[in-house]
């Protein structure tokens, strides 16, 4: 029996992961409500033909705050479900290495994510139709968007494997990522500047998804903003392996 | 195969697994036996590396478990405990995702998920989806995925647990034919499954090791194995006690049962009761020669010495 590399280790889970979406009709819903949600925002709040711009600027505004609510309900199950039914015993006890599996389980439901932003097409090509907008600066909005969702993704995986109950796994990413938010949020660093000194509050802003998802919206890819999103995903990865190792430690 | 050295588990102050030490040859199959939170399931993640141990070793074919880790899980199959498997798969498609961790692929892939299906009577089911088979057929699926690449170790926790009793019995064959060519360990806590199966069983209680031996030798271990009970109209428990092989009479509903003093001196016991019956002119309607009874010997050495009678 040969051994298994490691990109073919994670080939396999992540199939099993993503098809594992599909068999549910959950991964349908979520579709939708993420498509819905998306139009809805776009058009009605962000006041799309209203604002008379060639730009995605109103759809992709918008992201941080829907993905705050959808990006832990999908990642919630990643490994709190496998703990609650025992598949983690399973898993880690096939010839694999714990890192393989956290990556592929993340990829897998990253890629489901990109599935549902790319769905979203239609939406470029009506702007395209309508003006003539910057399309370097739409493909930008798109990889921030990416981004932005592997970033809460990861945080949620991390706390998916912290219990085995997926509300609470749901529950504390949310409020991880609504952090994240917060604290480059214009109202809250409006608030902060007042009683804080404007260092403090720059150097809180800069741990803010609001604050590097900026400049892809702009149609700037900075690689200090690149930098901020997978080291997000890099550290609460490894948080989890980290987790992971505890919880079989006892 | 398998080597198990001083092997100790604490969860915070309480020790699951105490110094554990035992092994497994090849054609052997150990039953591990021993109450509920005695340290089976603890002991057997160990042995599969989903529990890193608090101090001790195992080696599995001579692979370190923590330190070469894939190298020692590569040659083990392992059915855990409920036979966890992932619902929303079909049979089929979690067999050949099994399939695919262990490294085979295309025809040598669909080659071993046949065999396994066959090998677990899995073929009826084989394109459903697993939260909607019965309990006998999902605990099946999950074994089928312990043997999908035949492997030279088998750890299975609890394998007949919920099964109907034909199947209890297809399994038990299954074991016993894995065990010719494979190292295997079991736990159970049905005490029938040892006689039936093991070649060797371990009985631990509070995480220690307390009995280790053949099914027979722990029988052995009973009081009541090589007694003699004589069903008899006119029998007379005093003549009978006065006999040299025995050491003590009992009545039982209507019999007399004769403890021997020496257990493996059954044989003359039986012969001496016989002849005194056939001097005295007793009418024997029955005797018969007392087996250990494994249940005896499993109460008497894992119940706590207070509730001892």
């Amino acid at each position: 029996m040969k051994a298994n590399s490691s990109v073919a280790n994670i080939r396999a889970i992540a199939k099993r992961e993503l098809s594992s979406y599909f068999t549910s009709p959950v991964a349908y819903v979520f579709l939708v409500i993420f498509l819905l949600l998306a139009g809805f925002f776009t058009f009605t709040v962000g006041s799309f033909f209203e604002r008379g711009e060639a730009s995605l600027s109103a759809f992709f505004a918008w992201h941080p705050w829907i993905y705050l609510v959808l990006v832990p309900a999908v990642g919630m199950r990643v490994w709190s479900e496998e703990r609650r039914s025992g598949t983690m015993e399973l898993l880690l006890t096939m010839p694999v290495n714990a890192w393989e599996a956290i990556l592929a389980k993340f990829l897998a439901s990253w890629a489901f994510l990109a599935i549902a932003l790319a769905l979203t097409f239609p939406i470029a090509i009506t702007v395209n139709v309508l003006g003539d907008p910057d399309n370097g600066m739409i493909a930008a909005g798109y990889v921030g968007s990416f981004l932005l969702s592997g970033a809460y993704l990861a945080i949620t995986c991390m706390t998916s494997a912290l219990t085995r109950n997926q509300v609470i796994a749901f529950i504390l990413s949310v409020v991880l990522c609504l952090f994240l938010i917060l604290a480059g949020f214009n109202p809250v660093t409006d608030m902060m500047t007042r009683w804080a000194n404007p260092a403090l509050v720059e150097i809180v802003a800069a741990f803010s998804v609001i604050t590097h998802f900026d400049g892809f919206q702009k149609g700037v890819i900075d690689t200090r903003d690149l930098f901020f999103f997978l080291s997000v995903i890099g550290f609460a990865l490894f948080a989890t392996s980290v987790i992971i190792r505890n919880h079989r430690a006892g | 195969m398998i080597r198990i050295e001083n092997l100790t588990k604490s969860f915070g102050l309480k020790k699951a697994v105490d110094d554990l030490s035992f092994s497994v040859e090849r054609g052997e199959v150990l039953g591990f036996l021993g109450p509920n939170g005695a340290g089976k399931s603890t002991t057997m993640r160990m042995i599969t590396g989903f529990l890193p141990p608090t101090a001790g070793r195992i080696s599995v074919g001579g692979h370190d478990v923590v330190e070469d880790a894939l190298a020692a899980k590569r040659l083990m199959g392992y059915l855990p405990e409920n036979a966890a498997s992932y619902p929303d798969m079909s049979v089929e498609g979690f067999l050949g995702f099994a399939a695919e961790l262990r490294g085979l692929n295309g025809d040598a892939k669909k080659k071993a998920v046949h065999r396994v299906v066959d090998l677990c009577f899995l073929g009826s089911v084989l394109h459903q989806q697993i939260d909607t088979l019965s309990k006998g057929y999902r605990h099946r699926t999950c074994l089928a995925q312990s043997l999908i690449h035949d492997p030279e170790v088998l750890i299975m926790d609890e394998p007949t647990d919920g099964l109907d009793p034909n199947q209890k019995h297809e399994v038990r064959n299954l074991i016993r034919e894995m065990g010719k060519t494979k190292a295997v360990i079991f736990s159970t806590h049905i005490l029938e499954e040892v006689g039936a199966a093991c070649t060797r069983a371990i009985i631990i209680d509070r995480g220690r090791m307390v009995a280790n031996g053949t099914p027979e030798e722990l029988r052995n271990m009973s009081e009541l194995a090589g007694a003699v009970t004589i069903a008899a109209q006119n029998a007379d428990a005093a003549k009978l006690s006065a006999l040299p092989e025995a050491l003590r009479v009992e009545a039982i509903d209507g019999a007399l049962r004769v403890y021997p003093k020496d257990k493996s001196a059954s044989v003359a016991l039986a012969r001496s009761v016989m002849d005194l019956a056939g001097r005295e002119g007793w009418r024997v309607d029955a005797l018969r020669t007392e087996e250990g009874q494994l249940d005896e010997v499993f109460r008497r050495i894992t119940l706590p010495d207070t509730v001892k009678k």
